[in-house]
């Protein structure tokens, strides 16, 4: 099993440079002198040729690149000027509150899209099924921010039940009790879509596979039907389920940047936003790249979930 | 597609989302000849009027502008700039699909392993990169949404593309001397648009909702133009004192992703043709029974079944599988059952317990009494209390019909403690016990295999292990050795004869072949088109074959010098069972049927200990030569 996931490591380097160069090339694209562009109209001319040669900027494409790697790989991804500190401590700080975002929403979706897809496919053509898929049709159609905003006048103004926005309240807050009321809407808001998406595939997963021989060998050695959906069928289900988890997390930590806009959550996507409207670029790119690389990781994770489960995957 | 366009229109959610969106999009056409009041023009004197007030049906923002013209001219931009980004993602990736998938080898590597790249990105965070190296704006978010898709096109029109380009079609046109711009223009791309339009009606939903969602952002569309996501997005600092303005612009787009998903899941429907036929109907857990009569019991030795008729109801065509059999099994007897494939054998060995899949498997008559009671009546939860534990399967194909990812050893565990209570460490001592008495080698060791882990054998041994493992009166095997090479198969049998006469067992055995049930069965029962054709004791029926077809289906067997005999196959194929003849099933390939054996049905007569279905059965006297 290590000596898989050292394998899976190491083949995810070429996909890590591949990203790097990807942000390089689009960052490379701006119109003009990026300097400017980074520093804004209204810089000096000392600041704007200083900010060039910090950057590398009089030096031919490909050196930029390699100078800007080694940068990286110490540590140092470059000083975010709106907020005049290193941008791997903004972002990773960032980072950390979009993991309890994403990473609850992610959590949510995963369990209640398989429970939903699961109970939809056994009781097949019943009203839990009908009613399963009517819900889900709507969940996969409405936009996360539209949502967000709708469940903010519902249970934050006319119910009071929850608080409108933010991580924790501002005075008295800042325990685990706070942070979970806080969280309790955008990680609904950001799990329903994927909600929706792993119930439908989870529902014609569970179908595809009730058909085959050795549900029938179960249900001939005698195991109660319940054993037979849930742990027979359920477990060769997952084998398709879980490369789709893997998928949906992408689109969840997509979802998580209009979800931080809406619930004013202090996470990596709002920051990016924030960055991009500033014209803020180290702090974007280096955003980009960090996160990036951490889906990728995160990526590597499901394949190794991926070979526990099924032992023909050869490790 | 006139095919296609009917099923879809049966659909009735999707002919709702297709007229729900054909509207939407008429009324966005129409846009600038309706009587609307300018969008752009502000009346702050009039800010946040509410919906349904004089001169303005939907209010007015927060800039005093109609919102009804603001909402219909900003779906106009949405669904624009959504359908271009489409457009534009198509039309690069299908180029860059195609490309990869015709010229193959190094291009396609280089080319795939940049998509992939690109695919390990979270969507948004490209279309952020790209927003910010451009600057925000409408044609930049475009871009930026058009860019992030590309793979998704590349991807799945080059695996189209692979499939066509090396056919004869494209090689004729290489031959030719065709260039291979005009080969990918005339004779690949003509075949990939289709796909690349069903690729694109799948996903334009998301792109309007992408776009949408950088308009919200704020690094779409700038004011004053304005699409639904900026609305949306303007709207929101306003959501608690006039939230209708944030509802207006967010149904819209809540309405216009619906209709399309309505709409492709229709499209996705009437083009899978699984599911067009139902075939993914899940399976209940116990066959449906829908019996007229119900034969009397109690009935005699462990398995007396009685009549027993099972269909396959598939749309208005009824299948008959099993057409009134009947079999008995005395206690530690083997019965074989013998016939070609389709001839219903198998579907009567799973009848039983219930175990045909239903839909669309229903038994519509007859009986199986087993200790006095009527399997076939009895409620779910009695069958599979003896389901394993009285009667018991085994199955043809060992390595479908064990489970793929539980090691054999929870698998043959899990047969002892559904039915009995057991401590986990004798659970394990009577596993490894199971496995030595099917003469599995290190059974300590195999325990934690597995199937994919097993030869054949070995795993046919594991499925024989689980059907012992609770001592039932009666194993059902259903071909058990079809699937295993012939010494394994030999090994197979011999196994089951000492089983059997060590723990008198009965068997009720399912094969098509003869040399199996010479080797194994007490008695033997023929059957053809779902009916029995003749049974009687194994030796008498290889010695003298009543049934016209149990001598042909004899004559299939080589034996082993034999000698110079010829092979004869049965011309012609056995009835399909949804259109059986009224008289005898057999009669069309037999050569001494007569007007008399197609005019009615055949009543099987007894004579002795046999029986048969033939109006003139073959030469008592006639012995076969061997």
């Amino acid at each position: 099993m290590g000596g898989y996931i050292l394998k899976r490591l190491i083949s995810a380097i070429p996909v890590l440079l591949g990203i790097t160069v990807i942000v390089f090339l689009i960052m490379a694209m701006i119109p003009g002198d990026p300097a400017t562009a980074i520093l804004g109209s209204y810089a000096t001319p000392e600041n704007v040729e200083k900010l060039n040669r910090d950057l590398g900027l009089d030096k031919p494409l490909v050196q930029r690149y390699f100078i800007w790697l080694g940068n990286m790989a110490q540590g140092d991804f470059g000083r975010s000027f709106s907020l005049n500190r290193p941008v791997l401590d903004e972002v990773a700080e960032r980072f950390n509150a979009t993991l309890v975002l994403a990473g609850t929403a992610f959590v949510l979706c995963a369990f209640l899209g398989i429970l939903a897809g699961v109970v939809s496919a056994a009781r097949q053509y019943g009203w839990a099924d009908k009613g399963i898929t009517f819900v889900v049709l709507i969940g996969i159609s409405v936009p996360s921010f539209f949502l967000g905003m709708m469940m903010i006048l519902t249970f934050a103004v006319d119910l009071r039940w929850l608080p409108v926005s933010g991580m924790y309240a501002i005075y008295g807050g800042g325990d685990l009790p706070d942070l979970l009321r806080h969280l309790v809407m955008p990680a609904t808001a950001l799990a329903v879509v994927a909600t929706g998406v792993i119930a439908r595939l989870s529902r014609s997963a569970m179908l595809e596979v009730l058909r085959l021989d050795f549900i029938r060998t179960a249900r001939a050695k005698g195991v109660p039907e319940r054993g037979v959906i849930w742990r027979h069928a359920l477990k060769a289900a997952m084998v398709s389920i879980i490369p789709v988890l893997g998928i949906q997390a992408g689109f969840v930590l997509s979802g998580a940047v209009y979800i931080e806009i809406v619930f004013q959550w202090p996470g990596v996507g709002r920051m990016l936003v924030d960055a991009i409207l500033k014209r803020d670029i180290l702090l974007v790119q280096g955003g980009v790249v960090f996160v990036a690389a951490c889906y990728v990781l995160f990526n590597i994770a499901v394949d190794v979930a991926q070979s526990l489960l099924d032992p023909r995957i050869k490790t | 597609m006139k095919g296609f366009l009917k099923l879809l229109a049966r659909n009735r959610l999707a002919l709702l989302g297709g007229v729900v969106l054909a509207l939407v999009v008429l009324v966005s056409l129409l846009v600038p000849v309706l009587p609307l009041k300018p969008p752009d023009v502000t009346d702050t004197a009039n800010r946040f009027q509410p919906p349904f007030s004089e001169g303005a049906l939907l209010g007015t923002d927060h800039l005093g502008r109609d919102l009804l013209s603001r909402l219909l001219w900003g779906t106009r931009l949405s669904l624009a700039v959504g359908t271009a980004a489409a457009v534009i993602a198509a039309a690069i990736g299908s180029a860059i699909g195609i490309v990869a998938g015709y010229f193959g080898g190094r291009t396609d590597n280089i080319i795939m392993r940049g998509v992939d790249m690109l695919m390990a990105f979270p969507y948004i965070l490209l279309a952020l990169a790209i927003v910010a190296a451009l600057g925000p704006g409408l044609l930049n978010a475009l871009i930026a949404v058009a860019a992030v898709n590309i793979p998704f096109f590349a991807r799945n029109i080059r695996g189209v593309t692979v499939g066509i380009a090396h056919k004869e079609f494209v090689d004729a046109a290489r031959l030719a001397g065709m260039g291979h711009t005009r080969i990918l223009l005339q004779e690949i791309l003509p075949n990939v648009i289709p796909v690349i339009v069903i690729a694109m009606s799948t996903t334009i939903g998301w792109m309007i909702l992408e776009t949408a969602g950088l308009s919200f952002l704020g690094l779409g569309s700038q004011p004053p133009q304005a699409d639904l996501g900026s609305m949306l997005g303007e709207a929101r600092s306003a959501l608690i004192t006039s939230p209708h303005t944030s509802i207006v612009p967010g149904l819209m787009i809540f309405v216009i992703v619906m209709s399309i998903n309505l709409l492709g899941d229709g499209v996705r429907d009437a083009l899978d043709p699984r599911l067009r036929s139902g075939a993914l109907t899940r399976p209940q857990p116990a066959t449906t029974v829908q019996r007229d009569t119900v034969p009397e019991g109690p009935g005699k030795g462990v398995l007396d079944l009685r009549n027993l008729e099972t269909q396959f109801h598939v749309g208005p065509r009824t299948y008959r599988a099993v057409n009134d059999v009947s079999l008995q099994i005395a206690p530690g007897e083997c019965l074989g059952v013998i016939g070609e494939s389709g001839c219903g054998k198998s579907v009567t060995a799973l009848s039983i317990m219930g175990l045909v899949a239903s839909p669309p498997g229903v038994i519509t008559g007859g009986a199986a009494f087993h200790d006095g009671r009527d399997l076939i009546g009895a409620p779910y939860a009695d069958l599979r209390r003896m389901r394993g534990d009285k009667v018991a399967y085994i199955f043809q194909d060992p390595l479908a019909t064990l489970h793929p990812l539980t090691r054999i050893g929870t698998q043959l565990a899990e047969a002892i403690r559904v039915h009995h209570s057991v401590p986990k460490a004798e659970l394990r001592q009577r596993t490894i016990t199971l496995l030595r008495d099917v003469r599995i080698p290190n059974p300590e060791m195999r325990i934690d295999c597995y199937p994919h882990e097993l030869s054949g054998g070995m795993r046919q041994r594991v499925g024989i292990a689980m059907a012992l493992a609770n001592e039932p009166e009666l194993i059902i095997a259903d071909e058990p050795t079809t699937a295993l090479d012939v010494t394994v198969q030999a090994q197979i049998l011999s196994l089951l004869d000492d089983l059997r006469r060590q723990r008198g067992v009965a068997i009720l055995f399912i094969t098509h072949d003869f040399g199996v049930v010479a080797q194994l069965c007490d008695r033997v029962a023929v059957m053809y088109a779902g009916q029995i054709v003749e049974e009687g004791p194994t030796r008498d029926i290889l010695d003298r074959p009543a049934h016209p077809y149990t001598k042909r289906l004899m004559a299939c067997v080589p034996e082993l010098g034999g000698g110079r005999r010829e092979l004869a196959a049965i011309p012609g194929l056995p009835p399909a069972v949804d259109e059986l003849p009224s008289g005898c099933a057999f009669a069309p390939r037999c050569d001494k049927a007569v007007a008399a054996c197609r005019a009615a049905p055949i009543v099987l007569t007894q004579n002795g200990v046999r029986t048969v279905r033939c109006l003139f059965p073959e030469d008592a006297t006639e012995r076969q030569t061997a």
